[in-house]
Parts: structure tokens; sequence; C-alpha cells
């Protein structure tokens, strides 16, 4: 199936995971990492247990605060 | 060096004083030539914490800003944040938070209202290194 990463398209094995995405992604501080489907949020509790569909359009999204 | 025009440095000045006396956010965009960061587009986001001492983006803000960089041809540079009462210096929050080094991270220090200070730093680790700002 084909999903969209970050802007770009790519081909992916049926049944893919966000967390298994994130592995094949090589996505840097992933506990840092907020990721939407079709400008959905992810809970980060259920990453393993989100499967994509084709023609999802998925997006990862790095924390960032800080505080003086 | 990261070159910031003097328009959307004053664009954060004042959407920085607008929101004391919490602290104030946002993302930075635009094109990377030779090894110098051109900033392109400033994004004013929401602090969801709305404190005078810590700041996190609104992720769905953050999510609609990285989807207009990209269709504006942009890449993401870094961000930037105000400290209404502390120097534009990382504090150990901010070093701690900062997992991208290769990115900028813009301190906009509102201590003195009259006379704000902008700062860009690289952060890795404990270490800060500030860079050239050019402000044109």
């Amino acid at each position: 199936m084909f999903i969209t990463v970050a802007g770009e398209k790519k081909e992916v094995k049926d049944g893919l995971t966000v967390a298994q995405l994130i592995v094949d992604e090589n996505v840097e501080t992933p506990m840092y990492v907020t990721v939407s489907i079709n400008d959905e949020f992810v809970e980060s509790g259920k990453f393993e247990d989100t499967v994509l569909n084709d023609g999802d359009n998925v997006e990862f999204l790095y924390f960032m605060g800080g505080g003086q | 060096m990261i070159i910031l025009t003097k328009s959307d440095y004053n664009r954060i000045v004042e959407h920085a004083l607008r929101e004391l006396p919490d602290e104030a956010c946002g993302l930075i965009a635009g094109k990377i030539e030779d090894n110098d960061k051109i900033i392109k587009k400033v994004y004013l986001l929401t602090n969801i914490d709305h404190s005078n001492e810590h700041f996190s983006l609104d992720p769905k803000e953050q999510l609609e800003a990285i989807k207009d960089m990209r269709a504006c041809g942009f890449v993401p540079l870094g961000n930037w944040h105000s400290h209404p009462e502390s120097p534009s210096r990382p504090s150990d929050e901010d070093k701690r938070l900062a997992y991208d080094s290769k990115a900028s991270y813009m301190i906009l220090s509102l201590m003195d209202r009259e006379s704000p200070v902008l700062n860009s730093f690289k952060i890795q680790g404990d270490n800060a290194e500030k860079e050239e700002l050019v402000i044109e």
C-alpha cells in the first residue's frame, strides 16, 4: 500500500503500525514525537495498536518546549 | 549565520510583548544557502502552557505550520521563544528539550521591555553556541 510520510509518498507493507513506521523512518527521540494521521493526532500510548491504511497521510511532529 | 528580516523581527517582538506575562513562542522556516540560514517566514504560535516560565508549542498549529512550510518550499530552521524576565540565553530546561543539534533556537529577552535582545543558538547536550544573527 502507499502512504504519505512528511509529504513524501512511499510504499509500505500492509498492516504497518505507527510504532513500526517510527522505527522504519529512523525517527530520532521518538519519546518527543507526536504523530498525526490525516490531521488527527494519535495518542502516544496507541502507537503499537494503530494500523495504517492505504492513502494515509502521516506527519511526525517533534515536541518543542522549554522555559526561562 | 542566520538572517532575519527587520519586519519579521518586529513581528516576533510585538507578539512577545502582547503575550506578556507569558512566554511567547513560534517557529522559523526558510532556506539554507551555503552555510547560511535565511529565515523566510516566522510563525507565531500559541504557548499551550500559558506560563511565564515555560512554553510548549500547540501541536495543531505546529502541524499547520509544517504543512505551510512545505507548500511554500521552505525547510524548518528552528524555533523561537521569549524570556519575559531573564536574559537571552538557553536555560537548563531549554537545553534539556533541545534535541535537534541542527536547529536554531532563538531566544528573545524582554527583561528590558524597551530594549529587547534576540540571540540565536545551536544547542547540543549541555553546550549552547551562539550563532551570528543578522537582522536586516
